[in-house]
């Protein structure tokens, strides 16, 4: 089985578009959206949901008011400033660590268990997917994305896929460690601004760092010529190779304002072959490791 | 005065808003809280008077006192410590350096050890007051992070803070507190989805709040339908063009490819004096 994962370290680059379109365009795959703090795959993907579960993985500090002496002891040791001067836990700022309530000396403070969001098992015209939404406010990103990517690897089984196609969040923080940790290939999603260029040099150094080879591909790579020239000799320095380069079009927000998957809707045609030709490089390299 | 830049979705356009209120009001301090990817300085170009490290305490075992009697295992909810054979095994990328294990260690055999998390840039550039964040590649402590950027806040200026996309703690880190937090987004589904997500974090926080539309078509029926029957401002049309994207490109700001917007964004920011009463 092997994992692919769509990052870009800058937001907005067109990760789900690609996705979305890969998908459209493969067989043999479980879909699994990463992206947990602001999933959009399925807006274009338009699953079945077959099974939906929460996720709840974290617990806070809750302190008995009526029992609790006021040493402050618990607002002494707690690093995070969740308690407040009058003894109440900011479920927000609490980490969930115990400590408050494991030094309280008269066993004030419980903890509780919380929802951190929910997941989803879902069957859609191009195979199994799952996708969650993590709660508002909330934190433990990283593992609901590691959650998703274990459901996605047991549904591959289950139904004899032999790969799993996964979008990824923006960043290289948390969630994005995650999303990348063990994946056989990398795509990196960028586009020829400073900021973007900024961005990939940031995502292309994670992936190294987790050792996952990379390819690259320039999105509206026409709006600034000589960006997109610096991004491919960056690229080529790097030694990695830029898979393909996406022209700035119309149509492609068209689709997007459609909920359209882009391979599929209707326009020229032009930047769909494109993207059809991006997918069989993606798929012949994946295939080679 | 603290304003806040968010967005539920990543690349609609926080950046480009926190930079031109920045660049358009007089007496401002621009904080850039996206650590992961920081963007802010692109456009302020600004002369780094200051770097400065931030780090986290780690814990580290004294071998000389350790029985492995397993407890710090056992205490760290985090998972981040594994007690085998004759080692402690301790995986920074899961500790929050909360310090139970180092206090509750029958022994005493663990003591904790500075590592850096990132680092935080302060300078000024073009007129703004600038700090940003930089979040060490690897590390997962973008919140904390977040904290020590707001802690150079300078309260005699309008503050701008550009939050991380998103909705999770880093992001409820960089819009608490603020007085007035700005929505971004843009006219399509994925823009609708991922504000709707933005406006339940901003409504739970309790920070008031606005939108701005990036990449308006002049109709923008899918934000304002919804604007509309959630009772919420919007405050800003950005038009999608071209050129605004070939300028963003180079890294040049709106008020400085077109002076009009400097109008635009004091408007903004007197709309949004008048919503907060300050």
């Amino acid at each position: 089985m092997k994992e692919l994962v769509i990052v870009s370290g800058k937001g907005g680059t067109g990760k789900t578009t690609l996705a979305a379109s890969f998908a459209a365009l493969s067989n043999d795959k479980v879909m699994a959206d990463c992206d947990v703090d602001a999933a959009d795959l399925h807006l274009l993907l338009k699953p079945n949901i077959l099974k939906t579960e929460k996720f709840i993985s974290s617990q806070v500090a809750v302190i008995d008011q009526e029992s609790c002496l006021a040493c402050d002891i618990c607002r002494n040791v707690c690093r995070f400033d969740a308690i407040s001067e009058d003894y109440v836990v900011n479920p927000m700022d609490c980490e969930g660590c115990r400590f408050c309530e494991r030094m309280c000396p008269i066993e004030a403070i419980h903890m509780e268990k919380q929802e951190n969001g929910r997941w989803h098992i879902a069957e859609t015209e191009f195979g199994p997917m799952v996708f969650a939404q993590l709660g508002v406010a909330e934190e433990n990103s990283g593992q609901l994305v590691s959650l998703v990517r274990k459901e996605a690897q047991k549904l591959a089984k289950e139904n004899n896929l032999n790969y799993i196609i996964i979008d990824g969040p923006p960043g290289v923080g948390c969630p994005v460690n995650s999303a990348i940790t063990g994946a056989q290939l990398a795509v990196i999603v960028t586009e020829p601004t400073m900021s973007g260029i900024h961005d990939l040099m940031r995502i292309l150094e994670l992936t190294r760092q987790f050792r996952v080879p990379a390819l690259v591909i320039v999105n509206k790579f026409d709006l600034n010529l000589e960006n997109t020239k610096e991004i491919k000799s960056y690229c080529q320095k790097q030694q990695v190779e830029v898979v393909g380069e996406i022209p700035f079009d119309p149509g492609v927000i068209e689709a997007l304002k459609a909920g359209e998957i882009l391979v599929r809707f209707s326009g020229d045609g032009k930047v769909s072959e494109i993207v059809a030709d991006i997918w069989k490089r993606v798929f012949n390299r994946l295939q080679l490791i | 005065m603290v304003i806040s830049v968010a967005s539920g979705k990543g690349g609609t356009g926080k950046t480009t808003i926190a930079v031109n209120l920045a660049l358009a009001l007089s007496n401002t301090q621009y904080l850039d809280c996206d650590v992961e990817e920081p963007n802010g300085h692109i456009f302020l170009k600004p002369d780094i008077t200051k770097r400065v490290s931030v780090t986290l305490p780690y814990p580290r075992v004294n071998y000389d006192k350790c029985d492995f009697c397993g407890d710090c295992a056992k205490i760290c909810e985090y998972g981040a410590i594994a007690v085998v054979k004759n080692q402690v095994l301790i995986f920074d990328d899961l500790c929050h350096s909360c310090g139970s294990c180092v206090m509750l260690c029958p022994q005493k055999a663990i003591y904790e050890v500075p590592q850096e998390i990132g680092i935080i840039e302060i300078g000024e550039g073009k007129g703004v007051l600038f700090a940003h964040g930089i979040l060490k590649l690897g590390s997962t402590r973008a919140h904390p992070l977040v904290q020590e950027v707001k802690k150079y806040s300078d309260v005699s200026k309008t503050i701008i803070i550009d939050a991380p996309p998103g909705t999770s703690c880093p992001v409820v880190e960089a819009v608490k507190n603020a007085d007035f937090c700005l929505l971004v987004t843009e006219p399509t589904p994925f823009g609708l989805n991922d504000l709707k997500l933005a406006v339940e974090m901003t409504r739970e926080i309790g920070v008031p709040f606005g939108i701005v539309i990036n990449r308006s078509d002049g109709k923008d029926s899918i934000i304002f339908d919804y604007a509309r029957a959630e009772n919420i401002p919007i405050l800003l049309k950005i038009p999608m063009e071209r050129e605004i994207a070939e300028a963003y490109s180079r890294g040049i700001s709106l008020v400085e490819s077109d002076d009009n917007y400097r109008e635009v964004f004091r408007k903004l920011f007197a709309d949004i004096q008048g919503r907060v009463g300050l």
